[in-house]
């Protein structure tokens, strides 16, 4: 359910990351009046146990994958949207940061897979509709059961665009959806199950915690958030306008602007990789140092298969090595020398 | 279980790490951490059949180990953990286009080095310095509380958690793990308790002066050496990205044989 950095690619990164800010910083400010000496460790003690349970897998029958918490959704249940979705930031900086889970680059797109979607979408549209007439054991059974799986296929959805819209990879959109969701539908039915008995025991035993959130005043007004989502959609939709034109083999579009232009090849598209391209032949050292073409495929694919590009690739790798050689004999004989001291 | 615990010790590892005094540790957490981001946009910029030029980005991770003194090993331990998850998603390549080989390629490439970078970033910094980092960089104060708070009860709700085991354990003696019935008391029970601990470890923190925020007395300024660090690594990155310095050095050889 991670992204991880090498999926994406930086404009995806980048947009996500800005419309994850975004939703972060409008968190804050609705919370920052409402946090108390009780509210403040909750959110501690409530990511450490969505961190710590995010590391224990369940197998999902009959399928040979496994799954795991995502936890968005019990976040949203038991702190509030607002709160919920800052603890959510919090757990996956940690696991970005710890575990190379997920990446720093993709940690827009965790948290708006993981976060955004059950704290601001699920939590406001699902769970908060069925438990508005009263708390209840059956109620929040129901209401965390149904939102936790749309909370995840939500999520597991956005993961399958924004792969698709980082061209890192060849995985057909359709066959793509076709494996994530189902699989995401058996792992949501678990997460809906844990969050359900989760919030049913605290609504037993501290009913005030459910209660406080309920009636809290961090739901705040929805004119707000109604603008946020549609900053957030226009973020997802330029994200995805720049990744296609910067992704290094726009199949469809160098098709469509072929045939509309009359020529296959243009010269520079424009986009981080073209723009990187020309930067590429203004300033080559070698005359005849290849990047005369703007596709960057064909040029990597004559690097990768001609022998002055392996012997080049062995190369460089060499030259790190000797460069780390002579590091690291800097660094004996600066120790040798302090212990004769 | 075993996988929490595993985690519990990667994390004070790379805690422990954090803790050293080398050169690359001195160095002002706010440099780091952008040096960081800039390594890792320039590596994911790369196009899905970039591998030569990737190449030279290996040098960033391993001058840092080098000169910060991090065990490898442990680190490219960490890496395999992790590498699964994305050979899951890169090995399907192969199957939908011809040159796919070369695109997983790249893609396993990309994932090594940066969560190497991550994983340095961390090892070299520690999570307060990082939260001081974002700090210096604006990131609101509420938010970098969290971080802090949530990393440090991680610890909290492990020990917590494990005390609870030794006693289910000791009043069911011969059954393996919690029984399914009691998951949901168990966990809910485990979450109280750890609230009702954390909460007292707060308030313990507030009244010796806590407020979330750090006061430093000009010790954590940006020195010249940290700008220096950050500028000429993200040259380096730039003019990696933008020549394709294996394919030069190939041309190199080539005129010089022939």
């Amino acid at each position: 359910m991670h992204m991880a950095d090498a999926l994406i690619s930086p404009a995806v990164g980048g947009a996500m990351t800005a419309a994850a800010a975004g939703v972060a910083a409008y968190s804050v400010k609705k919370i920052k009046n409402d946090l108390d000496d009780k509210a403040v460790p909750m959110m501690g003690v409530m990511g450490a146990f969505v961190f710590a349970s995010q590391m224990i897998n369940f197998s999902i029958p009959a399928t040979g994958s496994s799954g795991h918490l995502g936890g968005g959704m019990l976040l949203a249940i038991l702190l509030g949207p607002h709160a919920g979705f800052l603890t959510m930031a919090s757990v996956l900086l940690i696991q970005a940061l710890f575990f190379g889970d997920g990446g720093l680059l993709a940690y827009g797109c965790n948290v708006i897979n993981l976060g955004f979607f059950t704290c601001f979408t699920a939590y406001p549209l699902i769970y908060r509709r069925i438990t508005r007439k009263g708390l209840s054991s059956g109620r929040i059974f129901w209401a965390s059961m149904i939102s936790a799986v749309a909370g995840l296929q939500m999520g597991s959805f956005s993961v399958v665009l924004e792969t698709l819209l980082s061209g890192r990879t060849e995985l057909p959109f359709k066959s793509f959806v076709l494996l994530m969701q189902p699989i995401h539908l058996a792992i949501g039915v678990v997460e809906g199950l844990i969050t359900a008995a989760v919030a049913a025991f605290v609504w037993k035993a501290r009913p005030e915690i459910l209660e406080r959130v309920e009636t809290g005043k961090t739901m705040g007004d929805v004119s707000i958030k109604k603008v946020l989502s549609v900053l957030l959609a226009a973020a997802v939709i330029i994200g995805g306008f720049v990744s296609w034109f910067a992704s290094s083999n726009p199949d469809g579009l160098e098709w469509s602007i072929g045939r509309i232009a009359g020529t296959a090849e243009l010269e520079a598209s424009g986009g981080v990789h073209n723009f990187m391209a020309n930067v590429q032949s203004k300033t080559a050292i070698l005359p005849d140092y290849g990047f005369n073409t703007t596709d960057e495929s064909e040029t990597s694919e004559y690097a990768g298969t001609s022998v002055s590009g392996i012997a080049g690739g062995a190369m460089t790798l060499g030259l790190a090595a000797l460069i780390g050689l002579a590091i690291s004999a800097v660094k004996k004989k600066k120790t040798v020398r302090s212990r004769q001291h | 279980m075993s996988k929490i615990v595993e985690s519990m010790y990667s994390i004070r590892m790379l805690d422990d790490l954090a803790r050293k005094d080398t050169a690359i540790h001195k160095i002002h957490p706010a440099a780091k951490l952008l040096t960081t981001i800039a390594y890792l946009i320039t590596v994911v910029s790369f196009g899905r059949y970039e591998i030569s030029g990737l190449l030279p980005f290996v040098l960033y991770p391993m001058v840092i180990i080098l000169l910060a003194e991090l065990p490898a090993a442990q680190i490219f331990k960490r890496l395999l953990i992790i590498e699964p998850l994305i050979i899951g998603i890169g090995i399907l390549n192969p199957l939908f286009d011809p040159r796919g080989w070369i695109s997983f390629a790249s893609i396993m490439i990309k994932s090594g080095l940066t969560v190497t970078a991550c994983l340095i970033l961390v090892s070299t910094t520690g999570l307060d310095k990082i939260a001081q980092a974002l700090r210096t960089l604006r990131v609101p104060g509420v938010f970098v509380l969290q971080l802090i708070l949530t990393f440090r009860y991680i610890s909290l709700l492990t020990e917590e958690l494990a005390r609870m085991l030794r006693a289910y354990v000791m009043r069911a003696p011969l059954r393996k793990g919690v029984r399914l019935k009691d998951c949901g008391s168990f966990v809910g029970q485990l979450l109280l308790r750890t609230s009702d601990r954390a909460q007292r470890v707060y308030d313990s923190m507030k009244l010796r002066g806590f407020d979330g925020e750090y006061h430093s007395n000009g010790e954590s300024r940006i020195a010249w050496r940290d700008v220096l660090f950050l500028i000429s690594w993200s040259l380096f990155f730039i003019i990696a990205r933008i020549h394709d310095i294996p394919a030069f050095l190939g041309l190199l050889l080539e005129r010089v044989i022939g």
